[in-house]
């Protein structure tokens, strides 16, 4: 009798922690489980969504060299920079180093400057045919086939982070294309975002840069950012940047 | 509306004429062709850059924007605010209207980067843009003008003139608004960003508006040898000085709420005492001859009735206002944005650095075609409708004021 007890009380514990567990996972996985699905490579078909917010974290002091891995990784994976007849002022740039020295302090810092990934851009807010639009994921981007080259974003942006291309372009990569009279910017590497990699800086700095979803208080750069915070560029014009810093 | 005003086309048919249009048409060629070499090899042949990205080019599209709507203001003050006097020239300011905004869309579309997708910036809106709003402000401009004279050429419209008119004048604030909110909205640039953009627009509308009715009004008469009275001279005269005026005090107060906010004393000192042209177009273009200059044109005592000082005193506020817009557009862009204040910054972009402008050839020639196109079309049309009263001599324009 006490053995069919013991029996029975083994079941019932082992049942209502059964129990205890899907609860637990009903109240608290579904977010983790979705952002797992997100976070793998998305179906060429399957739509974006809100659920999550790509951002980048960079690490000012971790930077090898400032930033220049970061500029060239990005030349490198989207074929920008080389221009065969614009002139210095005219090449395009995506990404830039920046250095920086207080005036009163001296103190200075190098960072890389690229698109900010504004949460309100002004760059989608004056583009007249909605060429500039941001992704629901919060990444910003250029519609090429919209794009009528009024470079009206261009002077809207704060950061300096677009460029018009002034010349007709050969070779260009079929994953990031290119087109003369059209502006254009960094684009977080969209087309490895969405097969779950991570943007080409970000791996050429991985241990200055992380790349991750703001909305996700478990990944990797939300609990950076929440353990030791990251500025904006500009904070004061309240864009609510998905480019963070650290270190400036 | 004053019935006793005769309109006649123009009848001549002489060299003058169509040398005139020969002359407007070398321009326009020019500029055609400067717009199919640029759509070919793409912006790397023009003087614009990463830097400076709106050029020439648009100094000129919205000079001649801003003038449309400008030139419209004879027209509003006859048919809105009663002014017989002007009542006669309403035709002759509505056509410069939309012929000034035609040639000033025609720099502003032929300058884009894709020009030949012109049908997507027609049909895509982005309705939080303001430059989205400014091409139906635009459109709508042309539909209600067009009406407008309409209502003053055909007796049976007439009954809709006043509306149509009051339409219009409506329309051409707001047009001029959404003009000057392009900078007004930019929140980025230390230049810019400020609500006093779209007023200080509307009243340089207002001056260089009137200035180019003038050269018109004064090179159709002259030219087809019609008369034209002191009166209507002295008032168009004295309208200009108001209009010198109100731009003048729009600056002084866009620049002196600058100088109080320490974020724009570096903007400011730049171009109000920078070692650079924008400093120079400022001091000597734009308050020199574009300001004081006509001023005392138009006031000195020993130039009163003087038709060659009136002549000059508008083709000084015109050149004002394009050095003026030079300064604001080219200027504002030229002096670096600001990531991070009270510091250095420097990189491979030109942060930190004054980005450098040398305008090239082809960009005058386009804005120079946009330019012509706007008198070919008043030479033309002149020539083709009633748009000139046969007369405007005192008797004609203020009987009223001959009698007494």
């Amino acid at each position: 009798m006490s053995k069919i007890s013991h029996t029975a009380d083994q079941y019932r514990r082992k049942f209502l922690t059964g129990i205890a567990g899907a609860a637990a996972a009903i109240t608290i996985a579904p977010g983790v489980l979705l952002r797992q699905v997100e976070a793998a490579p998305k179906a060429a078909d399957a739509a974006v969504t809100d659920s999550v917010r790509w951002g980048m974290l960079v690490i000012t002091s971790k930077l090898t060299d400032g930033g220049d891995k970061v500029v060239q990784a990005c030349k490198k994976e989207h074929g920008w920079g080389d221009e065969k007849h614009s002139s210095t002022e005219q090449q395009t740039q995506w990404v830039r180093k920046v250095k920086v020295t207080e005036k009163l302090t001296k103190h200075s810092f190098e960072l890389p400057v690229m698109c900010q990934h504004c949460e309100t851009a002004p760059c989608e807010d004056v583009c007249p045919t909605g060429a500039s639009f941001k992704r629901a994921d919060g990444i910003v981007l250029v519609d090429k086939h919209l794009c009528i080259g009024c470079r009206y974003c261009m002077m809207a942006c704060p950061y300096k982070a677009r460029s018009l291309v002034h010349e007709a372009l050969q070779d260009q990569k079929a994953y990031s294309p290119r087109g003369m009279g059209t502006v254009e910017s960094c684009n977080m590497c969209v087309h490895r975002v969405d097969e779950g990699k991570k943007p080409a800086c970000v791996e050429a700095e991985p241990q200055a840069m992380i790349f991750g979803d703001l909305n996700d208080a478990d990944s990797d750069i939300s609990k950076t950012l929440q353990k030791f915070g990251g500025k904006q560029i500009r904070a004061d014009l309240g864009l609510n940047t998905g480019v963070r810093y650290h270190g400036i | 509306m004053n019935t006793k005003i005769v309109f006649q086309e123009v009848k001549s048919n002489g060299v003058g004429y169509w040398g005139l249009l020969g002359f407007l048409g070398l321009f326009i060629l020019a500029g055609a062709i400067a717009f199919f070499t640029a759509e070919h090899s793409g912006h790397y042949i023009t003087g614009m850059n990463n830097q400076i990205v709106w050029g020439l080019p648009h100094v000129f599209a919205i000079g001649l924007v801003v003038a449309a709507s400008g030139a419209l203001n004879i027209g509003s003050m006859g048919t809105v605010f009663g002014k017989h006097i002007y009542q006669p020239l309403g035709r002759l300011s509505g056509l410069l209207a939309m012929a000034l905004l035609m040639g000033g869309l025609i720099v502003l579309v032929l300058d884009l980067g894709r020009a030949d997708r012109l049908i997507v910036a027609m049909t895509s809106y982005n309705f939080k843009s303001i430059f989205a709003w400014n091409i139906i402000l635009y459109n709508g401009f042309m539909l209600l003008v067009g009406l407008y004279i309409w209502t003053m050429i055909d007796p049976k419209m007439k009954f809709l003139y006043k509306i149509a008119g009051s339409a219009a004048f409506i329309w051409r604030l707001l047009l001029t608004l959404g003009t000057g909110s392009i900078f007004g909205f930019i929140v980025a640039r230390q230049f810019y960003d400020a609500a006093i953009m779209a007023p200080l627009f509307i009243v340089l509308s207002f001056a260089v508006g009137l200035a180019m009715f003038n050269l018109v009004l004064m090179a159709a008469y002259t030219g087809t040898k019609r008369p034209i009275g002191d009166v209507l001279i002295n008032k168009l005269r004295y309208l200009l000085a108001v209009f010198i005026g109100g731009v003048f005090l729009l600056e002084l107060a866009r620049h002196l709420t600058n100088l109080y906010a320490t974020e724009h004393h570096g903007i400011e000192a730049f171009i109000l005492m920078g070692d650079n042209i924008y400093s120079t177009l400022f001091w000597w273009v734009q308050i020199g001859v574009g300001t004081v200059l006509p001023l005392f044109l138009i006031f000195c005592s020993r130039l009163k009735n003087n038709r060659k000082a009136f002549v000059a005193a508008s083709v000084f506020v015109i050149v004002g206002a394009f050095a003026q817009l030079y300064v604001i557009l080219i200027g504002g862009q030229a002096y670096p944005l600001v990531l991070f204040p009270n510091a250095e910054v420097s990189s491979s972009f030109f942060d930190g650095m004054v980005n450098s402008y040398q305008p090239s050839m082809l960009e005058l020639a386009l804005g120079l075609g946009g330019m012509a196109l706007s008198l070919a079309i008043v030479t033309v049309a002149v020539k083709v409708l009633r748009f000139l009263p046969v007369s405007l001599a005192d008797k004609v324009v203020d009987p009223h004021h001959c009698k007494s």
